[in-house]
């Protein structure tokens, strides 16, 4: 019996991975083979996909981009034995773009089946939950401080000092939300987890609704994502047939139920009160700030609400202890960040590793340049509310400080390349068209404002009187930063300025005239 | 091509505004169920939930993800990100409206045809749908496609087109 992998999360579907399984399974019956056809989850290495892979004696030997219609050839060449075949990848774990990578949050992806509660615990699954339980809800908030982990959704706020605050607060009901609305482009870690390895939020979860004392959790999934939502409504319910979920968590005692929400399209929802208001049914509109959720959030309740990514990581932080964790990163940005390279990129992927490397080994000693192979030009870091990047900050270590210093943000960690046929001054007027089709319109620098930068970055780029219109530009992105209650109208211009900063000519304006304000 | 059948608005709104479930939830269940949330469904939602109309009307008309008529029986939402946009998603937009004969609307919310379509497609813009690493991506009726080209969407395009002739034909 030879097992196959053959990966099952939406990227690899959404390349036709079902049709080669089927391939298989078929071509395996007709030859009278013996084989056990497992669909993992991604290794990430998306450049890749679909890759097939087969268990040998050596180790698990991979076959790339594959199509259905090589299955008889793979067959042919004998690849149930690790056959060498054009596709041929030798050992995945051997492929320097995950060999070198050090995966922490993302440690089991793609390795196992991931709705099976036996592999996730042959895998290292549930110590974490096992040691939070035999401590005080306290001691778990001081470990995850300790350990040094910040929000990883992109506002880096410390993760153990908001548990922190809603533990100490006094209430009938708390709750535990996720926030699995990644909206932003670029940006693909949070969809990995939840296809890839479920229970590893849902033990993170689990973590925090002990260390906070919160019997209820909800995961709010955005609607674009309905393989994440299938693969964790089923996880769910496997967990608590395994008993990691329900009355008794663990045999513990302690109660923690989980559910699955689902968002509808609306990108500001990823503000994190804005998905509080959606998740109580309403319109996804910004709360104002105070009361901080963490005291008054879902419900009105005291609400710990955090990113995919940041609850991902507990298990691993309280499996190996806080010290363990935060000996890898730089600076005040400790421990791992999983890393998306996107858009026009030659090997795109996950890439998780300690803060302090650079976009530069990123991009090329990962990425291998652009997919067109074309010059790169430009990259924005953070998603669409971060900066544009020029190569002359390609050397900044990656660290929330050192970006900040330059106007940029590290946000979630998802990077996406442009090459030298970008027109800049175009994607600083979708910057705003974007904020115009996604402004919840609670605030007016967001609601109006970024109408008037659609239209002034449109009359720049026609030279329409245009050392008046970027003053004008410059002003108005000035009180949209200032002036707007969330990142949604608060950061849209950090792409604009970073454009107009270091891309003038794209807006037809004279390179050496612009004074580099910071954004 | 005759409208599907749609249960009647109140029977509906009965089997689906459990309790527990918020308006939201209840609107996906309707849309999951007919393809779209029937504007008739309003007055019955504000009734059982005990909220205004213009609250129901309010949580419909700010989510893109939801209709108020039915989809075009063959659908097609194109990625216009920036991931995407960085691997020539602009370019294919333009090759699906001439291959295609048909205009985007902005997700269903087109201020002169909201969520209106004219013939069997219909051509909608989405911000990400998570494949960045393999852009340019679309869904075709809820189907993910990554890394299309124009010949790609050519043929994919035609094999949902000869799908819904063939389900029109058996009907």
């Amino acid at each position: 019996m030879t097992r196959v992998y053959v990966p099952r999360d939406s990227s690899a579907l959404a390349l036709g991975a079902d049709a080669i399984a089927e391939a298989i399974e078929r071509e395996a019956a007709a030859r009278g083979a013996s084989i056990e056809l497992v669909r993992n989850g991604s290794r990430g290495l998306l450049y890749l996909e679909p890759l097939v892979e087969v268990q040998t004696a050596e180790g698990r030997v991979g076959y790339a981009n594959v199509e259905a219609d090589d299955v008889g050839a793979l067959f042919d060449a004998g690849f149930l034995q690790g056959g060498q075949h054009a596709r041929s990848v030798g050992l995945v774990e051997q492929i320097p773009y995950l060999r070198k990578q050090q995966r922490l949050t993302f440690a089991r992806i793609g390795i196992t089946d991931p709705l099976s509660t036996d592999d996730y615990v042959a895998h290292g699954g549930l110590e974490g939950l096992r040691n939070a339980l035999k401590m005080a809800g306290a001691d778990v908030c001081e470990a995850l401080v300790e350990s040094g982990l910040r929000g990883r959704g992109g506002a880096a706020f410390p993760a153990g000092i908001k548990w922190r605050t809603v533990a100490n607060a006094q209430a009938d009901q708390k709750y535990i939300v996720c926030n699995a609305d990644e909206g932003d482009s670029g940006t693909f870690s949070d969809r990995l987890v939840m296809e890839s390895d479920p229970y590893v939020l849902i033990e993170g979860m689990t973590i925090a609704g002990i260390a906070v004392g919160a019997t209820v959790g909800h995961i709010y999934v955005r609607s674009e994502y309905p393989h994440s939502i299938a693969a964790l409504e089923e996880a769910i319910q496997r967990a608590r047939a395994a008993g990691w979920l329900g009355d008794d968590v663990l045999g513990s005692g302690k109660r923690f139920e989980l559910f699955v929400a689902r968002g509808a399209g609306a990108y500001v929802c990823g503000e994190e009160t804005a998905l509080l208001e959606s998740l109580e049914g309403k319109r996804g509109i910004v709360r104002a700030k105070p009361p901080l959720p963490a005291l008054a959030g879902l419900y009105g309740k005291p609400t710990v609400i955090n990113n995919v990514i940041t609850l991902a990581t507990v298990p691993i932080i309280f499996a190996k202890g806080a010290a363990f964790y935060k000996d890898f990163g730089m600076g005040r940005s400790r421990g791992t960040l999983p890393f998306q390279l996107a858009g026009n990129i030659a090997r795109g992927g996950l890439v998780e590793l300690a803060f302090g490397v650079t976009l530069r080994e990123l991009m090329f000693d990962y990425g291998g340049g652009t997919a067109s192979g074309r010059p790169a030009r430009a990259v924005q870091v953070g998603g669409p509310l971060g900066t544009y990047l020029p190569e002359s900050q390609w050397d900044i270590p990656m660290d929330y400080e050192a970006y900040a210093a330059v106007g940029a943000v590290v946000g979630h960690g998802g990077l996406v390349v442009h090459d030298d046929t970008s027109n800049l001054a175009e994607l600083a007027q979708y910057a705003m068209e974007f904020c115009t089709l996604e402004s919840c319109g609670k605030c007016t620098p967001c609601r109006i404002g970024s109408t008037r930068g659609v239209e002034v970055i449109a009359k720049i780029r026609k030279g329409d009187m245009s050392e008046k219109q970027v003053t004008l530009l410059r002003d108005l992105c000035d009180t949209m930063v200032s002036g707007s209650l969330c990142a949604m109208g608060g950061m849209t211009p950090y792409p604009v300025i970073s454009a107009l900063d270091h891309f003038p000519e794209d807006f037809g304006l004279e390179p050496a005239t612009q004074p580099a304000a910071a954004a | 091509m005759e409208e599907t059948a749609v249960s009647a608005p109140d029977d509906l709104v009965r089997r689906h505004a459990q309790p527990g479930r918020t308006l939201l939830a209840i609107l996906h269940a309707i849309q999951d169920e007919t393809g779209f949330v029937p504007p008739a469904t309003v007055v019955p939602l504000a009734k059982a939930l005990n909220l205004s109309r213009a609250e129901v009307h309010g949580v419909i008309t700010y989510y893109h993800h939801f209709r108020t008529a039915p989809p075009a029986p063959v659908t097609v939402q194109l990625c216009r990100a920036e991931a995407c946009r960085s691997m020539g998603s602009e370019a294919l937009a333009q090759h699906v409206e001439a291959h295609t004969g048909c205009r985007f609307g902005q997700h269903g919310h087109d201020a002169e045809h909201p969520h209106a379509h004219v013939g069997p497609v219909a051509l909608e813009s989405v911000y990400c749908l998570g494949q960045c690493a393999l852009s340019p991506a679309m869904m075709i009726n809820g189907t993910l496609h990554a890394k299309v080209t124009p010949q790609k969407f050519d043929k994919l395009f035609a094999a949902a087109m000869t799908a819904v002739a063939r389900a029109e034909e058996a009907a």
